[in-house]
């Protein structure tokens, strides 16, 4: 809710903005605004429905059982695989989280999935790759996981 | 058609998955059908005012101070300036690839714009708040400071990839918009 309204009061103001300073210049504005947004349009509805499939196979209750029950290296790289595939709000992901490492899930098993999971994102992979180019992708995910699983390895080291 | 059909075949695709887990496994079906609800709700939302304010920033934001302030030399201050900047708290990371892309448009940095979709998806402030809460404040502090220094790496590794291996296919899409 506050990333709408947040959303919105931004667009209003600088449609008051723009308004003021140009008509024209506002009207291109929208067009682009359209010609992008229907062109990313296959790709976001890709990512949606992928989206849907991942969360609606991975539970939390499912995710527990997989990354939860047991520790070492198997478990950090499950864990590093949820957290690339899955898109989750923060607020389910942290308290999932904190739950594992409660019960008993190790830090390195639980950052893997958290950094995974906020630095590599395989469902918007259509929408990134129409938007910021295929190269572009492909490197910042590929890198992202690499960071990812040296990052949880050293705060496994660390904390 | 023909176009259609080869424009959504991703889509269709994934529809058609959708079709044979109703037939198979309809209990999977119903909990993804329910999820991708649910986002697609929110996508409604949030992404046609993302995509105006991408078109807002494509014919206003000026391409001289975007250089300067984002682009190959703004140096130490550009590469903090992105990270601030992907710390406000705004929305999911899809809403900052079409700004992003805005940003690179107009001259910001291969770095500067990887530090700031990094720091946009890993590093939003109110995100650290609920990791505080939940994981503890040493935990979040180290992560923030290992992806910090991990984000400043990537950026500056792609910078050189992308600059000696340019992607054409891509920049070839970009070339009529609006200076």
């Amino acid at each position: 809710m506050a990333t709408i309204i947040i959303i919105y009061g931004i667009l209003a103001v600088g449609l008051i903005v723009s308004l003021a300073k140009s008509k024209e210049k506002t009207k291109i504005a929208f067009k682009v605004a359209k010609k992008s947004l229907l062109k990313t349009a296959p790709a976001l509805l890709t990512m949606l429905g992928i989206v849907g499939l991942i969360l609606g196979l991975l539970t939390p209750e499912k995710i527990s059982s997989l990354i939860g029950a047991e520790a070492g290296i198997f478990a950090t790289l499950t864990a590093a695989l949820i957290g690339s595939l899955t898109l989750i709000p923060s607020l389910v992901a942290f308290p999932l989280a904190g739950s594992l490492l409660r019960s008993g899930a190790t830090v390195m098993t639980i950052s893997a999935f958290i950094t995974t999971l906020v630095m590599v994102g395989i469902v918007t992979f259509p929408m990134e790759m129409k938007v910021l180019g295929k190269r572009f992708t492909l490197l910042r995910n590929g890198l992202g996981i690499i960071a990812a699983l040296l990052i949880a390895f050293l705060m496994g080291v660390i904390l | 058609m023909k176009k259609f059909l080869k424009q959504f075949k991703l889509p269709l695709g994934v529809a058609l998955v959708y079709i044979l887990l109703f037939v198979f496994s309809p209990d999977i079906a119903r909990r993804s059908s329910e999820v991708t609800w649910e986002y697609f709700l929110e996508m409604a939302f949030i992404l046609p005012p993302v995509f105006i304010l991408m078109g807002l920033m494509e014919v206003w934001l000026p391409k001289d101070k975007i250089q300067k302030w984002l682009g190959n030399d703004s140096g130490l201050r550009g590469g903090f300036f992105s990270l601030a900047l992907g710390t406000l708290p705004t929305g999911p990371v899809y809403v900052a690839f079409p700004l992003a892309a805005s940003l690179l448009h107009k001259g910001a940095s291969i770095t500067n714009v990887v530090i700031f979709l990094g720091s946009w998806a890993a590093l939003k402030i109110p995100q650290l708040m609920v990791e505080i809460k939940f994981l503890g404040l040493p935990f979040a502090l180290t992560r923030f400071a290992l992806t910090t220094i991990a984000l400043i790496i990537m950026g500056l590794f792609m910078k050189a990839m992308l600059t000696r291996f340019p992607d054409k296919e891509w920049l070839k899409s970009r070339e009529n918009l609006p200076d």
